[in-house]
């Protein structure tokens, strides 16, 4: 019996280290062939250029990184409200029906293919941009619509469970001030949660980076820098999305460094996510 | 219905029924409430007496389905407090209450007490700092906090959160504030250092208390009412109730055969 237990412990723990080891190889693996040309060309010449021209051996990501930036911004601009409005609206005025078909249709969003997104967009947004607004359509604007829809179910999910996880005498406690419902919620129970909320932002928001289908056939994939949101853009994923499939030698490299970039802002984004959500409220 | 308290009257329930949804929880009652007094509601749990308490602030009114019928008029402007017509909102900015388990929120000691004037839209700062420390004074829980008052309120105790509770109800200087069993999650030495403090406060504010602990309504307050099953079966001065209840049921709960 002892040892039975002992066993099955021992084998828990081979399967849990597997899985994060899996983490490690594929940070191990990308560095690995990322790095040697980001010293080859020096990390400033990579991150500052503003040149991607793989047959002349040009690889600067700067465009892309302001690319990635920038269509991130743009759905976290109007993503956040709406994710916000809607979990707030989910947790406080929807009857309980209601409730569950709105769920059940944020359970649909999060399950589309990206790619069903992305040719929504190319269908609809794109001529609707080109013909409203002007430019080619395929731009930064139609890609941020969409990523702002792609994160709702985040954004709304994980800010909706940290409203409800707060306990019911907060409200009663501040109703019973004389606040209205509104000031309750606005003063007492968004604060109260704000951790959670700020993590389904930033978790939201590593999702927008990391989006690559919807994106590559939103964007327009253009290699130059962005200079208003009705231009189009390439971001780090794109690039590597649309690339590897041809790419040899130091360009295949390149795109490795690409990830390895992206790789570093998502760890970043997801340690800050961590921190903020354990940081103490006031 | 006995004993009319001799002190002017702040509010007056006259006939009042609740219902939750079709159960009627509370039968044609009546109680006059003293100005600057203290009246305590006692009885077996069960009895209606937080449902009652609950009727002076409007917080049944949180669920749908809730109905209130008769009145309950607050003096001196007589406005019946439970008219579909009166916005809650109104009431509870008059009525303030203090519950049973302590419930800060989770920000700090001055934001806590402050809530209630920010929610009145007092925003200058001084007027604020001022107000602030008057009402922790009031709580008695000044002299406890003045050197943190910028920390998170759950590093209190759990004595001085329920006065920091009393202290945020008290900034706004309501005209009644409602205790619901404000002592029943704290052990005896904060129980009594609240018991002193409901005592003191009774100088500037009418106060409604639910109690099960008897012993507490009888320190504390000048007026009893004992209620069993939604209705008030006897109501009288404390020591008058505590010493000769003039009914049979108010006697069998106060020496203890049943509740």
């Amino acid at each position: 019996m002892e040892f039975k237990e002992k066993f099955i412990e021992k084998i828990l723990l081979l399967i849990a280290f597997s899985s994060i080891s899996i983490l490690a190889l594929i940070a191990f693996f990308i560095f690995g062939e990322g790095l040697p040309l980001i010293w080859k060309i020096g990390p400033k010449a990579f991150l500052f250029g503003e040149r991607w021209v793989p047959s002349q051996g040009s690889f600067g990501i700067l465009p892309m990184i302001v690319g990635s930036f920038w269509v991130t911004f743009g759905a976290l601009l109007l993503g956040i409200p709406l994710g916000l409005a809607c979990a707030i609206f989910l947790c406080e005025w929807t009857p309980p029906w209601a409730g569950m078909i709105l769920r059940s249709a944020i359970q649909v969003l999060a399950g589309i293919p990206s790619v069903i997104y992305g040719f929504w967009g190319l269908v609809v947004l794109v001529p609707l941009v080109r013909n409203y607004l002007g430019g080619p359509g395929l731009s930064i604007l139609s890609g941020s619509l969409i990523l702002s829809i792609m994160i709702l179910p985040t954004i709304i999910s994980i800010s909706e469970d940290s409203l409800k996880a707060l306990p019911p005498s907060y409200k009663a406690g501040a109703l019973a001030l004389g606040a209205t419902h509104w000031e309750t919620i606005w003063r007492v129970l968004v604060p109260a949660a704000r951790s959670g909320i700020v993590a389904s932002i930033i978790l939201g928001m590593g999702r927008a980076l990391g989006e690559t289908m919807a994106m590559i056939m939103i964007l327009g994939n253009a290699v130059k820098m962005p200079s208003s949101f009705l231009d189009s853009a390439r971001t780090l994923t794109t690039n590597i999305g649309i690339e590897m499939g041809y790419a040899t030698g130091d360009h295949r490299q390149a795109l490795f460094a690409t990830g390895v970039i992206l790789f570093l802002i998502i760890m970043f984004l997801n340690a800050l996510a961590i921190v903020l959500s354990r940081r103490r409220v006031g | 219905m006995s004993a009319i308290p001799s002190s002017p009257l702040k509010a007056e329930v006259k006939k009042l029924n609740f219902y939750y949804n079709l159960v009627q929880a509370l039968n044609d009652v009546n109680l006059p409430i003293a100005e600057k007094r203290i009246t305590a509601l006692i009885g077996p749990s069960g009895c209606g007496k937080t449902t009652y308490l609950r009727c002076f602030n409007r917080m049944h009114d949180l669920y749908p389905g809730n109905r209130y019928e008769g009145e309950i008029i607050l003096y001196p402007d007589q406005l019946n407090i439970i008219s579909p017509k009166v916005d809650p909102i109104e009431v509870r900015m008059r009525i303030s209450m203090v519950f049973q388990k302590p419930n800060p929120f989770p920000k700090t000691v001055f934001e806590n007490v402050a809530y209630g004037l920010r929610v009145r839209g007092e925003a200058r700062r001084n007027l604020l700092e001022e107000k602030v420390e008057k009402a922790l004074k009031q709580a008695a829980l000044w002299e406890e906090v003045k050197d943190r008052i910028h920390d998170l309120a759950f590093n209190l105790s759990g004595g001085q959160q329920q006065r920091l509770c009393i202290a945020r109800a008290l900034a706004t200087n309501p005209e009644i504030l409602l205790f619901d069993e404000p002592t029943s999650a704290l052990d005896p030495t904060a129980t009594s250092k609240i018991e002193e403090l409901i005592m003191q406060l009774k100088k500037e504010v009418t106060i409604i208390i639910v109690t099960h602990n008897m012993q507490q309504a009888a320190r504390v307050s000048d007026y009893t009412a004992f209620m069993y099953l939604g209705e008030i079966i006897e109501f009288d001065k404390t020591d008058k109730v505590f010493t000769h209840p003039s009914i049979r049921l108010t006697e069998e709960y106060i020496t203890g055969r049943f509740g």
